[in-house]
């Protein structure tokens, strides 16, 4: 017997991709599989970690917790579309590396979409509403200490190109 | 001058592709691979009956199913256990897939091949195992009783007995003028990693050539036991280790039976495979922890000096034993700290339990032992009504006793010799971190405020940078960029940052000229692993070495092209210049002229070819050459090198909820040199969250039957940015090590290890009663209150 | 960790969605899916069909009305969290919902979802329950209420039938001089707590008129005391502790991996002497106001 697949549209970074895949197929899955888009990373599958979070119409969303099918029409944005569009780091991605916010990498990508949302809602943070942006991400590695620095740094960096527009 | 970059805080050359979502991790390899799912085991202790695969051979999509009767030959046997010991009497390792019997919850079983893993998985659920159940052993005591045995041939579950000594601790302790005994305990927990294990193997016919990615703190070990299971040559198997998502201690093991299961299928079935494993399968099926029980027997003075002290304890390994008996080797051993006790004796039993293995995690046996010293002190203070800062610095070694031989063998087999250290100016620097000497002005300004609070201190010595050896091969290329390899593999620690400031110090070269590789056999085939805080101190020296072969080869081709002694040349920034005159050629010239050829391809190798090149009179290359501006190199030190450390916590224990919340958490820390401090200060931070979720949050809840209660992130409790302190202090003391060129010692597994001591030494002070099993939650401490109640009486 | 396979259909209308219940007695309601997914992920639940509700017209309102907040099925708990008017209308709402899961779970799964989930160690039901709301279901007969008390039968288990789809959750608005609380105690922040306890207070002056507690993760369904008569008027330290006396009377804390049953419920008898007091401010200040 043969699975039944549904053709979709999704729209990932601003690019429109199609895909023929089965409804159980998750958003994540089918971001890294599918789109070959390997930067939103699986590490619980059960929404707790949020390695996977990518933006869903702007609003930071566990692609593990989303069928693929139920994704078509949105807006997704994963961590390939935080660069800037010359190809320079985005602010949060900056902010990471200068403030020594990762460590293995296998967290960040779940980390740099959620801040990037949280900072556009929240542009200027204190060190507690930092603490609170990424509360519901997991790290191993960093003991948390440098990624509520990067948050605040991400938003002083974001507020200054914002400046020089 | 360039300037130096060792001990600069230099940012990191991986965060780029990292923060882009470019980096490459296993799961992002081989897009067109099939996908491996393993049926594994719903009981802790069976025999397997029957297994039917006959419903899954008609699934659309599935490519292979496999019990143990497909394996043949050697990877039908047992797999190896990779650290033998003498003492490990009755060593047991399972199989790639089980054999007639399983013996934990998660024990692979059954393998398959699909499609993609939800077909795999869709076929997992059609295999029909029939099981005859057996009685499961769970936990020390039940072990310990041996009603029932785990392995029918394992005597009283007892792999292992071992007993070390220096002095006659009895007749010390006999003798002391004050003696305490004490019953200490800790619970499981388990590495964790946000990346799970994974493996990708690709099969070349027309090289009959193997190609293994997989998520590994060794490289060359799996390539080793590949080759071995699957009976191919060394040299026909390629093991590259990508981008790994953590390791922790839980990714040396192996091979893990998919690491040879993968491989096997990918060479069957002529396609390349992957397997991924998910959260769940991590949780039973990977490495956990720590679980131990002790027994203390002290005896000390009037000042509370140590004059014997003597430990016995039980080590749960769980179901097999791959990995020997390192972690309660180290708890045995490392347990010692700081301290001098006049006589020690120690002896553990290594049990088997029906439960997930047990293999060394972050600290490695150190935090037990680390709990179970400092109960100890603390302990001694409470009896003699001493300040626990002072008992401790009346049992330090002391500066002008290094090296200092704690007269016993440690986990590599060699003297447990510390190196160097400086633990009074530690201790007095802890004390002001956390101002010590005025904390009971802030109980009672606390108290005050009908709050309770309390201050613990834990005191660690840490062997790092265990041997047998790593190496390191440093390229020059013609174009000036230095290509660097060295065999140790990657989990996020930074090297090939770290060690790019090394080679650009040695070299005199541009930071950003120099690539570093890690964990890849084609570059470097001779290494030993990522573990045991080693990877600065083996490759980082061994990288340090192989860079200054390779400047001296440099210096030498340079002096003869630039008719001078090699004395007056310096290399700044890729050119070697005579010191004081405009007389220079750039380094990747002198790779040019290293490599005399027939051939030019280019501007640059005209200059090296034949007519241009050397004395017509003599050989091309020297008969003690070789082409090329390479230089290689091994580390290999005689014994290991010791670090150490201080920590100190501030806790405030709810006096309704028994919540507990950390105030403030101050480090000393002493890795000798520091390459790059905001590395180390990295390291430290996650060390110390994996403190606070060993002490306050994490543990393995097993039920009597082997079930894993809590296997997922929602009860598996992983601190989380809230649960950990809002800012941790920390400050430094570089005591060098003597043992190797750069005078630096390992840090990576340093910010866990006094975690669950400094902790319940926090909570029994603000609490006044005695903490003895880590990790506590409020549950816990309210049910301690409720038993002892002394603040009972006081609070209300 | 992959789902089983199922059929999917996402209907326009939510006569469509109906209809595709009704044909499928192993169907399940497919909203935000934040406490779905995972049980599908780890195969503890194999529905053949999932029914989309996403795209229903019309079911995504936050409404302020004359007597309370309607809140419809597609409704994300974070729209609700951040409506000024709801929180003016109904602060209790608010109050529960920023201890529900974490923000990125609450940017997709649904308030009306969670109530129908009824699980017993969540928020939203029990306040639900102590606010006297009600759920409004369609089904293949037309559109029904169900009263908050009647809609929670067991553990895990709500008296919505197979054919039925939730489409619009009622909160009542806090009466004058009423006051509210909420406070729970997680492992975690953002777990589900071993212990959660919300109150209604009103008062007339200085005494209590009327009071009662909303319990979460202390009995296999969400629980409501009245705790009127035990305060008989008062706050003070006999009264709150006669009040949790009533309380835990009438919960089944149980122990498990977290907490034993003892702590639990130490946690509600804490947590009620907390909650009313606090309930008991926030009333005498909006009656002063």
């Amino acid at each position: 017997m043969t699975e039944q697949t549904h053709e979709i549209r999704l729209s990932v970074n601003g690019v429109e991709h199609e895909a023929a895949v089965p409804a159980r197929r998750l958003l994540s899955d089918a971001l890294r599989h599918d789109l070959g888009l390997t930067g939103t990373h699986v590490g619980c599958e059960h929404g707790v970690c949020g390695a996977c979070t990518v933006l869903v119409d702007g609003q930071p969303m566990r692609s593990c917790l989303m069928f693929a099918v139920s994704a078509a029409g949105h807006e997704i944005t994963t961590v390939e579309g935080l660069a800037r569009p010359d190809g320079e780091l985005g602010p949060v991605q900056q902010a990471f590396r200068e403030c020594h916010g990762l460590q293995c990498g296998f967290c960040t990508p779940g980390f740099l979409t959620t801040i990037t949302a949280g900072i556009a809602e929240n542009p200027d943070p204190t060190e507690d509403e930092a603490r609170d942006m990424v509360a519901g991400n997991l790290c191993r590695c960093t003991g948390y200490q440098n990624i509520v620095k990067a948050v605040c740094r991400a938003a002083e960096i974001a507020r200054e190109s914002e400046a020089v527009r | 001058m360039t300037t130096k970059m060792m001990g600069a805080k230099v940012q990191r050359v991986e965060d780029d592709r990292l923060v882009r979502g470019t980096g490459r991790y296993v799961d992002d390899v081989a897009p067109d691979a099939l996908h491996a799912a393993v049926l594994r085991s719903p009981h802790a202790h069976a025999r397997i009956v029957s297994i039917d695969v006959d419903a899954v051979l008609d699934v659309e999509g599935v490519h292979a199913v496999w019990t143990h009767e497909d394996l043949e030959g050697a990877m039908a046997e047992p797999l190896p256990l990779l650290i033998p010991h003498p003492t490990l009497t009755h060593g047991r390792t399972q199989y790639a897939l089980a054999k007639d019997e399983v013996n934990h919850v998660g024990e692979a079983i059954a393998f398959v091949v699909a499609d993609d893993r939800y077909v795999a998985e869709d076929a997992l659920a059609r295999i029909v195992v029939e099981y005859e159940l057996l009685p499961a052993v769970v936990g020390i005591e039940a072990a310990r009783t041996a009603t029932h045995l785990v392995h029918d041939d394992v005597p009283g579950n007892v792999a292992a007995r071992m007993e070390q000594s220096n002095g006659d601790a009895a007749a010390a302790i006999a003798a002391a003028p004050h003696t305490l005994s004490l019953d200490l305990k800790i619970e499981r927990s388990a590495c964790m990693p946000m990346e799970g294990r994974g493996t990708v193997a690709r099969w070349d016919p027309d090289q009959n050539r193997l190609q293994v990615w997989t998520s590994t703190q060794t490289s060359t070990g799996v390539r080793a036991a590949v080759a071995a299971k699957l009976g191919l040559d060394l040299g026909q198997v390629d093991v590259i280790t990508p981008d790994v998502g953590g390791g922790f201690g839980v990714k040396i093991v192996h091979p893990w039976p998919e690491e040879l299961l993968v491989p096997l299928a990918a060479q069957r079935l002529g396609r390349a495979v992957k397997f991924t494993e998910d959260r769940r399968e991590h949780f039973i099926s990977s490495a956990h922890e720590r679980a131990q029980m002790h027994h203390v027997e002290v005896g000390f003075d009037d000042e509370g000096r140590v004059l014997g002290l003597d430990v016995r304890f039980w080590h749960d390994h769980g179901a097999y034993t791959p990995y020997g008996l390192i972690v309660p080797i180290i708890t045995s051993t490392q347990l010692l700290g700081p301290y001098k006790p006049g006589a020690y004796h120690v002896q553990f039993d290594s049990l088997y339990t029906n439960t997930v293995i047990v293999t060394p995690y972050r600290g490695a046996g150190r935090p037990q032992g680390c709990f179970v010293m400092e109960r100890t002190m603390d302990a001694i203070a409470a009896e003699l009504g001493k300040d626990r800062a002072d008992v401790r610095a009346v049992n330090f070694i002391q500066p002008d006793e290094f090296p200092y031989d704690q007269g016993l063998i440690f986990q590599d087999g060699r003297e447990l010799k510390y190196d160097s250290g400086d633990y009074p100016a530690m201790l007095a620097k802890i004390k002001e971190l956390v101002d010590w000497d005025h904390f009971e002005d802030f109980r009672a300004a606390k108290a005050a405020e009908g709050k309770r609070v309390g201050l613990g201190l834990a005191c660690y010595v840490e062997g790092t940078g265990v041997g047998p050896y790593e190496g390191a091969h440093v390229h020059i290329e013609t174009s000036g960029k230095v290509k660097v390899a060295t065999g140790l593999t990657s989990q996020g620690q930074g090297h090939q940052t770290a060690f790019a400031q090394i080679v650009a110090d040695e070299l005199g070269v541009r930071f950003e000229d120099v690539e570093i590789t890690t964990g890849d056999t084609r570059r470097m085939p001779y290494a030993v692993g990522t573990f045991a805080s080693r990877a600065a101190v083996m490759s980082g020296s061994a990288i340090h070495l192989a860079a200054k072969r390779t400047k001296e080869k440099a210096l030498r081709i340079a002096a003869d092209a630039l008719e001078a002694d090699v004395d007056d040349l310096e290399i700044v920034d890729g050119v070697v210049s005579v010191k004081g005159t405009d007389s220079s050629i750039p380094l990747g010239t002198v790779a040019v002229l290293s490599n005399p050829l027939r051939y030019a391809f280019d501007e640059a190798s005209k200059a090296a070819t034949q007519f241009n090149v050397g004395d017509p009179t003599k050989p091309p290359v020297a008969e003690d050459d070789e082409p090329g501006l390479e230089g290689k190199d091994f580390y290999s030190p005689p014994r290991s090198t010791f670090a150490s450390g201080m920590h100190a916590v501030i806790v405030e224990t709810d006096v309704e909820t028994a919540e507990i919340r950390i105030l403030k958490y101050a480090v000393v820390h002493d890795c000798g040199h520091l390459i790059n401090p905001m590395i180390v200060e990295g390291q430290i931070h996650g060390g110390v969250a994996q403190g606070v979720g060993g002490a306050l949050y994490e543990r393995m809840a097993y039920d009597e039957s082997g079930q894993l209660l809590n296997a997922s992130f929602m009860d598996f409790l992983m601190p989380y940015v809230t649960e950990v302190p809002a800012s941790i202090e920390i400050d430094h003391l570089e005591t060098p090590s003597p043992l190797n060129p750069l005078g630096i010692k390992g840090a990576g597994e340093a910010g866990v290890i006094p975690g669950s001591a400094a902790f319940a030494a926090a909570i029994e002070d603000a609490e006044r009663l005695p903490i003895t099993a880590m990790p506590i939650s409020p549950s816990e401490l309210f049910a301690l209150r409720a038993t002892h109640a002394p603040h009972a009486q006081e609070s209300k | 960790m992959k789902p089983a396979p199922f059929d999917y259909v996402r209907p326009g209308t939510l006569e469509e969605a109906l209809q595709a219940l009704a044909g499928h007695p192993e169907a399940k309601v497919l909203a935000g899916g934040q406490s779905l997914v995972p049980l599908l992920s780890m195969r503890l639940a194999a529905p053949a069909v999932l029914v989309d509700i996403n795209d229903l017209p019309d079911l995504d309102h936050v409404r302020v009305v004359a007597d309370g907040v309607r809140i419809g099925a597609l409704a994300r708990h974070a729209a609700v969290l951040r409506d000024p008017d709801v929180a003016r209308v109904q602060p209790l709402v608010p109050l529960a919902l920023a201890n529900v899961a974490h923000a990125t779970i609450r940017n997709r799964g649904t308030t009306v979802g969670s109530l129908v989930h009824a699980d017993a160690a969540a928020e939203m039901p029990m306040v639900l329950r102590l606010l006297e709301g009600s759920l409004d279901v369609a089904g293949p007969g037309g559109r029904r209420t169900i009263p908050a008390d009647e809609l929670y039968v067991g553990p895990l288990e709500s008296s919505l039938h197979h054919d039925e789809i939730a489409v619009e959750a009622f909160f009542p608005a806090l009466p004058g001089g009423s006051g509210v609380a909420f406070e729970e105690i997680a492992r975690r922040h953002g777990d589900y707590a071993m212990c959660g306890v919300a109150a209604v207070v009103a008062v007339e002056g200085d005494r209590v008129v009327k009071a009662s507690a909303g319990y979460l993760s202390v009995s296999d369904i969400p629980t409501v005391v009245d705790l009127t008569e035990a305060l008989d008027g008062s706050v003070d330290d006999t009264a709150l502790a006669a009040a949790a006396d009533v309380a835990l009377e009438q919960l089944d804390p149980e122990t498990d991996i977290h907490a034993t049953a003892d702590y639990r419920a130490h946690l509600a008898r804490v947590l009620t002497a907390r909650v009313v007091t606090a309930a008991y401010e926030n009333a005498r200040e909006e009656q002063q106001s």
